[in-house]
């Protein structure tokens, strides 16, 4: 246990992103656009996890992100917990809700679709009734939560 | 400003609904007016479909209206790869409205928030074709005289059929009760059968198509069943004429029951049929011009009241 904290260095402030499935892990670095950070991040990919069996993690220093960014996250993995680090102390807990809008992230994958064929940002809704399921605002084709490419 | 584009009938409500077909109305007892003088008007047809062009045209002609347009794509800048927004913005420095159809799914929700005119989606590939669906709405309320608790029959390619797809959700406002009579090659779509669900819309679902199972309908709306819908031309040959109406099938249809069809027809139904009095379908074509002077005129902001006190009537 103490080993595997070693593994990643401590943060004196900033935001953990904890339980992230590996294989999303390339997914939530993109949503948040880590790659073009200044400030150190540490990323720990398969760690073993007693909930997950394997779970990757990121430790962003000295960042503190909105809810509206934070919440992308739902959209590819929806059971990350997210710890914010003050002085060393975790000083809030939170987990991601899917926002009812989504504008600039989803693809549609509809290849008719004025989204994929037009200088554009990509625009979807929840839809009322359907859990996990996102409606184009622009052709209307419904896609799966679970099927959903990031632009 | 507000937006009047008309991108979908989906998102009216019932009074909206009712209030274009008064409006329809009113255009079908004066057609010719000078209503719409020193207008003018766009159609962009990105995509050739000559019966909406020609539909949009002349009601806009008989307002009063000046008609601008395209029609192919060939012609246009759209080839030389210039975006639809910059086609519109353009467009939009020279007319009051643009009517526009476009292969694209979503092309005309696009335009309507990118241009400062309002836009009437003329249809946007499978997705959305507002005009016809008023015009069938239109149409049934006229045969009718209600919209409400009918027994509305949906006949031949209904997964692929826009139209019926359309209906399906501007009709839910008024307690239809659907059957879905289809291959199974093309059966409605669980998307709009769960539609139907969570509005609470009543349907059934057939594969027969017969004398009995159409002698409850109020309205039969038939759809082409087209071959290059089919991955398994056996099917198609085994089906294709399943769906086709024959004058005898109608000897148990109710005397109010009237047959719709999009046009044009292939072989859907029998040219029998036609001197029948439940064929409706040249009607309904008719009843596109009032329901599309209605349309053009409510996204240009004229309401009904101008309709009725108008004083530009010329017949
Ligand atoms: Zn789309």
């Amino acid at each position: 246990m103490k080993r595997q904290e070693l593994l990643v260095a401590a943060l004196e402030n900033g935001t953990v992103i904890d339980h992230i499935p590996s294989n999303k892990l390339f997914e939530v670095v993109n949503l948040l656009h880590l790659e073009q950070m200044k400030t150190s991040i540490t990323v720990g990919y398969n760690l073993k996890s007693k909930k997950m069996g394997h779970k990757s993690i990121i430790k962003i220093a000295g960042k503190f992100f909105s809810d509206e960014e934070l919440n992308q996250l739902a959209v590819v993995s929806p059971n990350v917990t997210l710890c914010i680090i003050k002085d060393y102390e975790v000083v809030e807990k939170k987990e991601v809700f899917l926002p009812n809008e989504l504008k600039g992230i989803v693809k549609c994958a509809n290849p008719k679709c004025i989204t994929n064929n037009e200088p554009m940002k990509t625009y979807f809704h929840t839809v009322e009734g359907k859990d996990g399921v996102l409606r184009c605002h622009y052709c209307n084709k419904e896609v799966d939560l679970d099927h959903v490419k990031l632009v | 400003m507000e937006n009047r584009s008309l991108v979908t009938i989906a998102d009216h409500s019932k009074e909206k609904i009712m209030y274009l077909i008064r409006m329809a109305e009113e255009f079908e007892k004066h057609t010719n007016r000078k209503l719409l003088e020193g207008k003018v008007v766009a159609t962009l047809f990105f995509e050739p479909s000559t019966r909406t062009r020609l539909s949009f045209e002349t009601a806009a002609n008989r307002l009063g209206a000046r008609v601008i347009g395209f029609t192919d794509p060939k012609v246009t800048s759209s080839t030389k790869g210039e975006t639809l927004k910059d086609t519109i913005m353009m467009v939009s420095n020279y007319a009051d409205l643009i009517v526009m159809r476009h292969y694209l799914e979503g092309a005309a929700r696009y335009a309507s928030e990118v241009s400062p005119v309002p836009i009437i989606n003329a249809g946007d590939g499978a997705n959305q074709h507002p005009s016809q669906t008023m015009l069938d709405i239109y149409s049934i309320y006229k045969t009718q005289g209600t919209l409400d608790d009918l027994n509305i029959y949906m006949v031949g390619d209904l997964k692929y059929g826009r139209t019926v797809h359309s209906l399906l959700m501007a009709m839910r406002h008024f307690n239809p009760t659907f059957h879905f009579i289809a291959p199974e090659e093309l059966k409605m779509p669980d998307v709009y059968k769960q539609y139907c669900d969570i509005h609470h819309i009543k349907y059934v679902e057939h594969t027969d198509f017969t004398a009995d199972t159409i002698a409850d309908a109020d309205i039969l709306y038939m759809t082409r069943v087209q071959k290059e819908r089919f991955t398994d031309l056996m099917e198609y040959e085994r089906v294709k004429d399943l769906y086709l109406l024959k004058l005898p099938m109608l000897k148990r249809a109710k005397d109010n029951m009237r047959i719709l069809h999009p046009l044009p027809r292939v072989n859907e139904i029998e040219y029998a049929i036609d001197d029948d009095p439940h064929a409706y379908y040249f009607e309904q074509a008719r009843n596109g011009l009032f329901a599309r002077q209605a349309l053009i005129c409510d996204a240009l902001g004229i309401t009904l009241d101008d309709v009725t006190n108008d004083h530009t009537i010329i017949d």
